[in-house]
C-alpha cells in the first residue's frame, strides 16, 4: 500500500459516527464518560480504600457504647454525631463499608461465575442443551431473591450467609441471560466462525477466543448488578435478616436509626442511607459508562 | 454435472432445510482443481448456506461434499480429520471489521494459524508470516498492529492471507470484495487473481455481483430460493443465459443506457 | 420530458466548507463545494468512502455533524438552509426537501402501522384522514406496490427490505417536494429490486419534476440514472460534467481511474484495473492535490499547489492536467 500510516484509518469513520450521534442521546453518553463518570470512579476508590483502612481510619471503635453521649447530634468529638447508645456513627459507616462491599463482592462474584458458565455453555452448544437451560434460567427466574433469603435464614440462621447464598442464586439467572444474549452474538461473528474454518477445536473457540471478547462487557454488567446486590443485602439486614446486630453495617443502621428520627435525630437513618444511595449510583453510572466504551470501541 | 471425478471439489444433492423452509435443495457442482467458479443469487437464494455448509459452518440435511474423493460431509470424528478438512477449504468472509479477531494482532493471527497447522519453529514462523504478509501486499507495519487500526482493504488482505497461511485447496470467497471502495475492490480482484495464478488454489466466489463474476470466473452456477437454475461457462451464462431468471438478472445490471424497467415487472407484496 | 429551458435549481449549494476540530480530523470533511440540481433533474454526487459526499448530501436537510465549524451556503429554493431555526428547517423536511437512506429500516418506526408512518406528515399539515388515507393509497400505487390498502394495515416487519424501500419513497413523495435527496437507496438492496426502485424514481422524477440529488458510490449506477455527475475525493468536487462527456471523456484522473477500476458487464469490457494507494482518511492531509499520491499523472506541481475546479470541456475539473487529454 501507499505510505499513509496505519492508524491513520479509523479516523475515516469519525465523521460519520458524528452524523450518526443523536443529540438527545449524546448527551446522555457524554454522561457516561464525563465527569460524573470520573466522580464516580473516584467514590469507588474511596469506598474500597476506606472499607480496607477501616480501623486506622475510624476515630472510634465503632461497637463503644456510651449511653451518656447518645444521639449528641454532629459536634467536634463526634463529626456525625452518635446514634441512640452512643456509638460514634462515622465509624459504625467507615466500618460498615467492610460488609457493604463483603456481601455484594461474593454475590456478584458467584453469580457471574455460574452465570457465565451457563450461558456460555447455552450459547455454544445451542439445541437442546441451551433449550433446557434458558428454561431453567425462566424458572429461577420466577423465584424471589428476597423471599428465598428468609426462607435459608429461617433454615441456617441469621447472618451474611444466608442472604449471601440466595442473593447469588437469584442473580444467577440474570447473569446468565446476559451471557448467553452476548455470546450468541459474538458467536455468530466471522472471526469466530472464521476460527472454526481454520480447525481449532469448539473449546478453545469459546473459552479462549470468544470468552475474552465478551469479558469486557460481563464485567461492566458485574458492576452494575453490584450495586443491585448491595441495596438488596442491605434491605435484608434491615428487616433484620442479614448482619446482625451490633456488628456495623448499613443497613441494619438505617433500621436502628428509625426510632431516632421520631426523636428528631436525622442522622443516624440518613448518613447510612446515603451511603447506600451514593454507592448504588455511583456503581449503576460505572458499570453504564465501562458498557458504553466498550460498545464505542467496538466499532 | 459429471458425476464424480476424482479430482477436485464435487458436490451432490446438497440439502439444508430450517424448519419447513427450504433453504438449499439439490444443489450439484463440481469445482475442477485450481478452477473459478461462481455461486450468483440474491439474498434467499441459498448461496451463502451452501458454501457455509462446504466449510462446515453448517450441517448439511442431505447429499454429499467430496474434496478429491474424499467425504466431508459428515462430522469429523477426530482432531486429526478437522485439521485435514480445514487444509482442504478456507473462507474469506464478507464483512472486514468483523472477521478478524480485535484482540490479536496480524501476525498474531497468522502465527496461531501456524501453530495450529504445520511444525513449525518460532523463527520459521516469523518468516512465513512475513511471506504471507508480502504475498497480500502489506508490510512489517501493519504486521504489528491491531486490527482496529487497518482500512477496510487492508483488514480483507489480512483476512486472505489468514485462509492462504494454511495452504488449502480451495478458498470459499463469500462477498469477499462486496463491502470495499471500488478502487480498492479491483486491488483485491488483482491480487486475487494473482494467487490463483501462482498458488493453482480453486475459488469459489460467492456474489451478488455479475459484473465481478464476469471477471473472476470461469464457471458460474445462478441459484434462485435455494435451487440451481443455471449453471455452465462464465462466458455462456452471462452472454447466451437460457433461464429467464438469469435474463432478469442480467437485465437488472445497471450500465449506460439502461433501462431499470425493462425486464423487471413491478413484483408486489 | 426534459425541457430545454434553464429553470432555477431547486438546489444551490455554494463554497460550502465543514471542518472538525483538529482533534477529529485533519482535513476539512467538505472543502469549496459547489453544486446545484434544476427541478426534474438527475445529478449524480458520487465518491469512495470519506470523500463528503454523504456530509455534502445532508447538509441540504441542515444535518450537520456537531461541533463542526460551517461556512459557505446551502440554498433550497432560494433559502439558506444553514441559516435556518429549528421551526424552519422542520418546515423544510416536511414540504421542500425529502430524503431516502440507505437502509429503509432506520427511517420507519418499527412499532406503528405503515398507514400511519405515511399519513403523519399529511395529517399534520392538515389533511383530514380520509382524505389523507386516500392519498396515501395514491402514493403506494405509485411505487408499485399491489393492495396498498391492505399494506396501510401492515408493519414494517412484514415488508423485505424493498418493498419498505418502496414505502420510504412513496413517504417523501407525500408532501411534493422540490428536491429529493437519496443517499445510497438501493445500495443494500438486490439488483433486480435495485432496477424496480430505479424505474420508480426515474419515472416518478419525470412525472412530477422532482430535482432528485443522488448520491451513490457506484459510478455504472450514476451512469444510468444521472443527467449529470459530480465526482468527490477527499472531501472536494474533483469533477463534474454531464454524464455521456464524464463516461467518454473524463478529465480527471481519479474519475479516469474509477471508470477503469469499476467491474463492468458488457462483453469485451476490459478487466479491471485498480487504482493504487487508498482514499485519503480524515487523519490525513496532503498538500496539494489529494489525489496525487495515488496519481500516474502527477507532477512535482500536483504535490505543492492544489488545483482548482475550472472549466474544462463542457464542465468543471480540478487537475493540473485536465487540458492534456489524459487517461488512465
Amino acid at each position: 500500500m501507499t505510505g499513509t500510516t496505519p492508524s491513520a484509518a479509523p479516523a475515516a469513520g469519525g465523521a460519520a459516527d458524528a452524523l450518526r450521534r443523536r443529540p438527545g442521546l449524546g448527551r446522555l453518553r457524554e454522561l457516561g464518560r464525563g465527569p460524573l463518570f470520573t466522580a464516580s470512579v473516584a467514590v469507588l476508590a474511596v469506598l474500597v480504600l476506606v472499607a480496607l483502612l477501616a480501623p486506622l481510619l475510624a476515630p472510634y471503635d465503632p461497637d463503644a457504647v456510651d449511653l451518656s453521649a447518645s444521639l449528641t447530634g454532629t459536634s467536634g468529638g463526634h463529626l456525625l454525631g452518635t446514634d441512640q447508645s452512643g456509638r460514634d456513627i462515622l465509624s459504625r459507616l467507615i466500618h460498615g463499608a467492610r460488609t457493604g462491599l463483603l456481601g455484594p463482592l461474593l454475590v456478584v462474584g458467584v453469580s457471574t461465575l455460574l452465570g457465565t458458565l451457563l450461558g456460555l455453555v447455552g450459547a455454544w452448544r445451542g439445541g437442546w442443551a441451551d433449550a433446557l437451560l434458558s428454561r431453567a434460567m425462566d424458572m429461577a427466574f420466577a423465584i424471589p431473591g428476597l423471599l428465598l433469603a428468609i426462607l435459608l435464614v429461617a433454615v441456617v440462621g441469621s447472618g451474611m450467609t444466608a442472604p449471601v447464598i440466595a442473593m447469588a442464586v437469584a442473580y444467577t439467572p440474570y447473569a446468565g441471560r446476559l451471557v448467553r444474549g452476548i455470546a450468541r452474538q459474538e458467536k455468530a461473528r466471522p472471526y469466530i466462525e472464521a476460527y472454526r474454518v481454520q480447525g481449532w477445536s469448539g473449546w478453545t473457540v469459546c473459552v479462549r477466543r470468544l470468552l475474552p471478547n465478551i469479558a469486557p462487557t460481563i464485567f461492566a454488567q458485574s458492576a452494575m448488578n453490584f450495586g443491585y446486590a448491595l441495596m438488596d443485602l442491605a434491605a435484608l439486614s434491615f428487616l433484620g435478616f442479614g448482619v446482625q446486630p451490633p456488628t456495623a453495617d448499613w443497613g441494619a443502621m438505617i433500621n436502628e436509626g428509625q426510632s431516632a428520627i421520631q426523636q428528631g435525630a436525622m442522622l443516624p437513618a440518613l448518613a447510612p442511607s446515603t451511603c447506600i444511595v451514593l454507592a448504588v449510583v455511583a456503581f449503576g453510572i460505572v458499570g453504564e459508562g465501562l458498557a458504553d466504551r466498550i460498545s464505542r470501541r467496538e466499532r | 454435472m459429471v458425476t464424480a471425478p476424482s479430482k477436485g471439489l464435487v458436490v451432490e444433492g446438497l440439502r439444508k432445510r430450517y424448519g419447513d423452509h427450504t433453504a438449499v435443495e439439490d444443489v450439484s457442482f463440481t469445482l475442477a482443481p485450481a478452477a473459478s467458479l461462481a455461486i450468483v443469487g440474491e439474498s434467499g437464494s441459498g448461496k451463502t448456506t451452501t458454501v457455509r455448509m462446504l466449510v462446515g459452518l453448517e450441517r448439511p440435511d442431505g447429499g454429499t461434499v467430496r474434496l478429491d474423493g474424499r467425504d466431508r460431509s459428515a462430522r469429523p470424528r477426530n482432531r486429526a480429520e478437522r485439521l485435514a478438512r480445514a487444509r482442504e477449504i478456507q473462507m474469506v468472509f464478507q464483512d472486514p471489521y468483523l472477521s478478524l479477531d480485535p484482540r490479536v494482532t496480524v501476525s498474531g493471527c497468522l502465527d496461531e494459524v501456524l501453530r495450529l497447522h504445520t511444525a513449525l519453529d518460532a523463527t520459521a514462523r516469523r518468516a512465513r508470516v512475513a511471506e504471507l504478509l508480502d504475498q497480500v501486499g502489506l508490510g512489517a507495519r501493519e504486521a504489528a498492529v491491531l486490527p482496529r487500526r487497518l482500512s477496510g482493504g487492508q483488514r480483507q488482505r489480512v483476512a486472505i492471507a489468514r485462509a492462504l497461511a494454511v495452504e488449502p485447496r480451495v478458498l470459499v470467497l463469500d462477498e469477499a470484495v462486496a463491502a470495499l471502495d471500488v478502487s480498492i475492490q479491483a486491488q483485491i480482484l488483482d491480487l486475487l487473481a494473482t494467487i490463483r495464478r501462482e498458488a493453482g488454489i480453486g475459488y469459489l466466489f460467492v456474489t451478488h455481483d455479475l459484473a465481478v463474476v464476469r471477471h473472476i470466473a470461469d464457471a458460474v452456477l445462478v441459484l434462485r430460493a435455494g435451487r440451481v437454475v443455471e449453471s455452465g461457462p462464465a462466458a455462456h451464462v452471462l452472454h447466451a443465459p437460457e433461464h429467464p431468471y438469469t435474463r432478469l438478472l442480467l437485465a437488472s445490471v445497471p450500465r449506460r443506457g439502461w433501462d431499470p424497467g425493462h425486464g423487471s415487472p413491478a413484483r408486489a407484496t | 420530458m426534459t425541457r430545454r429551458t434553464e429553470p432555477e435549481p431547486v438546489l444551490r449549494i455554494d463554497e460550502l466548507g465543514v471542518r472538525l476540530a483538529a482533534d477529529h480530523a485533519a482535513r476539512p470533511l467538505l472543502d469549496g463545494v459547489s453544486l446545484h440540481v434544476r427541478p426534474g433533474e438527475t445529478v449524480g454526487l458520487v465518491g469512495e468512502s470519506g470523500s463528503g459526499k454523504s456530509v455534502a448530501c445532508r447538509s441540504v436537510l441542515g444535518l450537520l455533524p456537531g461541533g463542526a465549524r460551517v461556512s459557505g451556503q446551502v440554498r433550497v429554493g432560494g433559502h439558506d438552509v444553514l441559516g435556518m431555526d429549528r421551526t424552519q428547517l422542520i418546515a423544510l423536511r416536511t414540504r421542500q426537501v425529502a430524503m431516502v437512506f440507505q437502509d429503509p429500516r432506520a427511517s420507519v418506526n418499527p412499532l406503528r402501522r405503515i398507514g400511519d408512518f405515511l399519513t403523519e406528515g399529511l395529517r399534520a399539515a392538515g389533511t383530514p384522514a380520509p382524505a389523507a388515507t386516500a392519498r396515501a393509497e395514491e402514493l403506494l400505487t405509485a411505487v408499485g406496490i399491489r393492495d396498498p390498502r391492505g399494506a396501510l394495515r401492515r408493519h414494517p416487519h412484514e415488508f423485505s427490505g424493498g418493498m419498505l424501500q418502496r414505502v420510504v419513497i412513496a413517504a417523501a413523495l407525500a408532501a411534493e417536494p422540490a428536491l429529493l435527496v437519496a443517499d445510497e437507496p438501493t445500495t443494500a438492496l438486490d439488483v433486480t429490486t435495485q432496477a424496480e426502485i430505479i424505474a420508480i424514481l426515474t419515472r416518478l422524477r419525470v412525472e412530477r419534476g422532482t430535482g432528485l440529488l443522488f448520491v451513490t458510490h457506484d459510478l455504472e449506477l450514476a451512469s444510468a440514472v444521472c443527467d449529470r455527475v459530480y465526482v468527490m475525493y477527499a472531501g472536494r468536487i474533483v469533477e463534474a460534467r454531464g454524464t455521456d462527456e464524464l463516461f467518454d471523456r473524463p478529465r480527471h484522473p481519479y474519475t479516469a481511474g474509477l471508470l477503469a477500476c469499476t467491474p463492468r458487464i458488457e462483453a469485451g469490457a476490459p478487466a479491471p484495473r485498480p487504482i493504487p494507494g487508498r482514499p485519503v482518511s480524515l487523519a490525513e492531509a496532503p498538500p496539494g492535490c489529494a489525489f496525487a499520491a495515488r496519481c500516474a499523472h502527477a507532477l512535482p506541481r500536483c504535490r505543492e499547489e492544489t488545483p482548482a475546479l475550472a472549466p474544462y470541456g463542457d464542465g468543471l475539473a480540478a487537475c493540473h492536467r485536465a487540458d492534456e487529454g489524459i487517461t488512465w
